[in-house]
């Protein structure tokens, strides 16, 4: 499938005022898209303010609490401490990407489901760190999972339902196709 | 929060990124991560004019055993020494320390070459390289160098690295039977700097005797701190517990902590203290076979 260079928004032109601009192409969620940035920018600014996608929220901005969580080359990473021309050339996952045809993720489905969330603040970043020990590990115990979300802060609701949701998400992600399904 | 303007460049080889370093000599800074760096030019404590990303040089992340040493490569991820099951087994002290590094999400970016040469006192590795006579080889116009860990560091975030070198490689010694080693520092909370942090490295004769004894400590000085007295005062006696409790008084004697927001200089130094025993205690275990 070719890749397709998508228009970059107004906000684009203004990060090419006061510096010298490189050009980056970021594969985000599936996507191409090149964008000509200063070597200051942020990949959590370029998603955000360049691409739209602000599904990626900003807390901290100091690389404490991983809100800003997107997976770099399927490693999760805290794009607030990652250059945008770092990134170029790479593939992006935000939590835009983790529905698959209007269909919750299981670990958006357990999130829902467990109440693993209370504000929202922190639950984009939580659910790809999630998401991301889940590839790696489906059966993870308890410490395992509070050990992955080491980096992400939730001030809200504490950390149980949100243990509990990653566990039912890697359930889910174990469980055979519910009947119906395609075969 | 953005960092100050900079140029960039990707170079694709070391030679590349030496040349860059030696054209903009002392304008231009190693980016490798970027976790310690970014954050510092955020924050504007640095504003190098030029970054040379040497992430994109092909063949400087690795960890191998390779003649007498193990070798890992300057851009080999936090996370990569903790996946690494040749680590877990025969170089646990690596193991130990990377799990103790701030959180997952940073260490899969944070490099092996970046911790060792921010020089942050803080850092965890630079104590460990210490303690397992580490040589960390630097590429410089003039081809390669390697220096001793015990003269690598300087002053608080300097090291003996030019401005126009790059680090490129850590060699540690392999390791013989019956060595053991282990790391661990107290934090303030998850994930933080080291309030006290210890490093030890102790090979044991067939009597249960040390031969060979290495230590270093995190966060107790301005840099990391080889803590040679203590270390000299277990070779050639038996690893028992007076003699563990000595060399823990003698790393405290050695440590020069600081009062800062992680604690006063007191408690620092009395955790010194509290954490060697328990390191050289683990040390001596895993050198008995045990884990």
């Amino acid at each position: 499938m070719a890749a397709t260079a998508r228009p970059i928004s107004p906000a684009a032109s203004l990060m090419s005022v006061g510096g010298p601009v490189t050009k980056v192409q970021v594969t985000v969620n599936g996507q191409l898209y090149t964008a000509e940035v200063e070597p200051r920018t942020l990949l959590v600014f370029f998603l955000r303010e360049i691409l739209g996608l602000t599904g990626t929220h900003v807390g901290c901005d100091t690389s404490n609490c991983g809100v800003c969580t997107v997976h770099l080359d399927g490693r999760p990473v805290k794009s607030c401490t990652v250059l945008a021309v770092q990134a170029n050339g790479c593939q992006v996952k935000t939590v835009e990407g983790l529905e698959v045809g209007g269909k919750l993720s299981p670990v958006q489905q357990a999130f829902y489901e467990e109440h693993g969330l209370q504000c929202g603040f922190c639950t984009p970043g939580m659910m790809m760190t999630a998401t991301a020990l889940l590839e790696r590990n489906p059966n993870p115990s308890d410490g395992e999972i509070r050990d992955a979300i080491r980096g992400n802060l939730c001030r809200c609701t504490g950390y149980v339902n949100i243990v509990k949701a990653v566990k039912s998400a890697g359930k889910k992600m174990q469980a055979p196709p519910a009947s119906g399904g395609s075969p | 929060m953005f960092p100050p303007q900079f140029e960039y460049y990707a170079p694709n080889s070391v030679d590349e990124a030496v040349a860059l370093l030696s054209r903009f000599h002392g304008d231009a800074k190693v980016l490798a991560g970027g976790h310690s760096l970014i954050p510092l030019m955020k924050l504007r404590l640095a504003s190098p004019s030029v970054l040379v990303d040497i992430q994109r040089i092909p063949g400087l992340s690795y960890i191998r055993e390779e003649g007498n040493h193990l070798k890992i490569g300057a851009t080999t991820r936090t996370n990569d020494l903790l996946d690494s099951a040749l680590l877990r087994k025969s170089y646990p002290i690596l193991t130990d320390a990377a799990q103790e590094i701030a959180d997952p999400l940073v260490r899969n970016l944070g490099t092996v070459g970046g911790n060792l040469c921010h020089g942050d006192p803080g850092n965890d590795l630079p104590a460990c390289m210490l303690a397992l006579g580490a040589e960390m080889a630097l590429a410089g116009p003039e081809g390669h160098r390697t220096v001793p860990a015990s003269q690598f560091y300087k002053d608080t975030f300097v090291t003996v690295v030019e401005p126009n070198e790059m680090l490129v490689e850590v060699r540690i010694p392999k390791t013989s039977a019956r060595q053991g080693m282990a790391y661990h520092k107290i934090e303030k909370r998850v994930g933080d700097f080291a309030m006290a942090g210890v490093a030890a490295n102790l090979v044991l004769d067939e009597n249960g005797n040390v031969t060979s004894a290495g230590i270093g400590l995190t966060g107790l000085g301005p840099t990391a701190i080889h803590a040679t007295r203590a270390a000299a005062s277990l070779v050639g006696q038996p690893a028992d517990e007076a003699h563990l409790r000595r060399a823990a008084e003698l790393a405290q004697e050695e440590s020069q902590p600081s009062t800062d927001l992680r604690g006063p200089a007191a408690y620092k130094r009395a955790m010194a203290g509290v954490v060697a025993y328990r390191v050289l205690t683990r040390a001596i275990a895993r050198a008995k076979g045990g884990a």
